[in-house]
C-alpha cells in the first residue's frame, strides 16, 4: 500500500471539509473493499477520511412507516437489528451473508452503496425496495443512485450519510456465491411494495445492478415461483467471464428469483 | 508519523505509525505480539484475526489508526494465569490443528462466535460462522468439534459466575 494520510472525522461537515481540503481523498467507511484495493495498488488515496465514528451516522431507526439506517452502520448491525428482521427481513438475511462475519462487523452499508460492486448484495435490495440515498447535500432515489459498474451519482465531495427504506409487505434475497470469493454470481432480491412487485438483479449485469421487467411482470401476474420459472434475461446484457458464461448467470437468475419468490411466503 | 495508542491485552501501547500501518503490522513488529499471523493478505483467510472492541476483525484489513483508543484482544491474551482459555485448551485435547498456522484466527473467531451466539452451537452453525476462516490441513472436522466443545464449557463457566 502506498503511503496515505489518515484522518479521523468528528461529524458529516467535518468529514466533508477533510474530503475537499485533500489532494484526492477517499471516505474509509469500515474499509472492506477500500483497504484491499489500496494493498493491490488499485487505488492510492492521499487521504482516507473515517466516517465511522460520527454519531450521526450510525443506528437504525424506525422513520415514516419505514426503516433509516445510518451510511455507517455495519453489516453486523443491520442484521442483528429487530427493527430490521421485523420491518424487512430479506433485508436483514441479506446483510447477515454478506462477506463473513468479522468482514461484518467492519463494512458498512453506506460504504457498500457507494461503492456500487456489481457484485455487491446491498444495491440490489437499495433497488428493489425503492431506497432514498442520503447525503450531505442531497436525497438520491436508488433508480438514480447507481449508474453503472462501481459507479453512482454521487459527486467527488458527497458523502452517503444515510439510507431509507420504505416498508414492504414481504422481500427476501436469494444469491448463488462464486463458490471462490463468495461475491454472488447472480443475486435477486425480491419486494411486494405499495407501489407493486419490484425485482433488481446484482451480480450479473454489465452495468451493476439492474431491475428486472420480465421478472416484475410475471409477479404482478402470479406471486409465485412457478410464475418465474419460465422468465428468461437476456444474455447480451450479462457478465461472462471465467466463472461463469453470460448464459448461465441467465439461468441463475431465473433460479434465484423463484428461491427469492419462495422464500417471501 | 503520528502516534496511535490503544489497550492490547489489557496494556496501553503507543507507537508511531504511517496511516498505512495495518493493524496486524502494528500487534506484530510494534508490540511484538506475534501471535496474530499473515497468512493470506487478502483479507480472505483469517489468519489475522483479533478482537477490536469486543468484535472479530481481519487485523490485515484495518489501519492501526482505526483502532487508535480501542480494546484489543489477541490470541495471546486470551490465557490467564498459565491456565489456557477453554478454547485453547479444546483445540489442543480434539486435535483442532495440524501445523497450526490458521489457529490463533481460528480460536479468536471461534470465541467471538461464542460470545455472539451462546451455547450450545451446532455443528452446522460453527461451519457457517466459520466462512472467514481458512484451514488447510485439517478438513475443519475436529475444529468444529473443538468449538463445539469449548462451547459447552464456556457456558459452564459463564453460569457458575452467575
Amino acid at each position: 500500500m502506498y503511503e496515505t494520510n489518515y484522518h479521523r472525522a468528528t461529524s458529516v461537515d467535518d468529514a466533508a471539509a477533510k474530503l475537499g481540503a485533500a489532494e484526492d481523498a477517499k471516505v474509509l467507511s469500515g474499509g472492506q473493499t477500500l483497504l484491499p484495493t489500496m494493498k493491490q495498488r488499485l487505488a492510492a488515496p492521499s487521504d482516507v477520511i473515517d466516517v465511522t465514528h460520527i454519531a450521526d451516522m450510525k443506528g437504525i431507526t424506525e422513520s415514516g412507516g419505514g426503516i433509516r439506517i445510518g451510511a455507517a452502520t455495519t453489516h453486523a448491525e443491520v442484521a442483528g437489528s429487530e427493527i430490521v428482521k421485523r420491518m424487512l427481513p430479506g433485508l436483514a438475511a441479506l446483510a447477515g451473508h454478506i462477506g463473513d462475519p468479522h468482514v461484518r462487523h467492519m463494512g458498512t452499508i453506506g460504504g457498500s452503496l457507494a461503492n456500487n460492486d456489481p457484485a455487491a448484495d446491498y444495491p440490489s435490495a437499495a433497488l428493489a425496495l425503492g431506497a432514498t440515498i442520503h447525503t450531505n447535500a442531497r436525497q438520491i432515489s436508488a433508480e438514480d443512485f447507481f449508474t453503472g459498474m462501481f459507479e453512482t451519482a454521487l459527486d467527488e465531495s458527497e458523502i452517503v450519510t444515510a439510507v431509507e427504506f420504505p416498508k414492504a409487505s414481504a422481500c427476501a434475497y436469494a444469491k448463488y456465491p462464486n463458490p471462490a470469493s463468495r461475491y454472488a454470481m447472480a443475486g435477486v432480491f425480491v419486494a411486494r411494495t405499495d407501489g407493486g412487485v419490484r425485482v433488481a438483479v446484482t451480480g450479473a449485469g454489465q452495468n451493476g445492478v439492474f431491475r428486472h421487467a420480465g421478472l416484475e411482470d410475471a409477479l404482478a401476474q402470479s406471486f409465485s415461483a412457478d410464475a418465474v420459472a419460465g422468465v428468461t434475461t437476456d444474455p447480451d446484457q450479462l457478465l461472462a467471464d471465467i466463472h461463469g458464461s453470460a448464459e448461465y448467470r441467465a439461468n441463475l437468475v431465473t433460479v434465484m428469483a423463484k428461491r427469492a419468490v419462495a422464500a417471501c411466503a | 508519523m503520528a502516534n496511535v495508542t490503544m489497550t492490547v491485552n489489557g496494556k496501553s501501547v503507543s507507537k508511531p505509525a504511517e496511516g498505512r500501518t495495518l493493524l496486524v503490522e502494528f500487534l506484530r513488529d510494534g508490540a511484538g505480539l506475534t501471535g496474530t499471523h499473515v497468512g493470506c493478505d487478502t483479507s480472505q483467510c483469517g489468519a489475522c484475526v483479533v478482537h477490536v472492541d469486543g468484535k472479530a476483525v481481519k487485523s490485515c484489513t484495518m489501519l492501526a489508526a482505526q483502532a487508535d483508543g480501542a480494546q484489543v484482544t489477541t490470541i495471546e491474551g486470551l490465557a490467564s494465569g498459565g491456565e489456557l482459555h477453554p478454547m485453547q485448551a479444546a483445540f489442543r485435547e480434539h486435535h483442532g490443528l495440524q501445523c497450526g498456522f490458521c489457529t490463533p484466527g481460528m480460536i479468536m473467531a471461534a470465541v467471538d462466535m461464542v460470545n455472539r451466539l451462546g451455547a450450545p452451537l451446532d455443528e452446522a452453525a460453527i461451519r457457517a460462522e466459520l466462512e472467514g476462516n481458512i484451514c488447510r490441513c485439517t478438513g475443519y472436522h475436529n475444529i468444529v468439534k473443538a468449538i463445539a466443545a469449548a462451547s459447552e464449557t464456556m457456558a459452564g463457566m459463564k453460569t457458575a459466575a452467575e
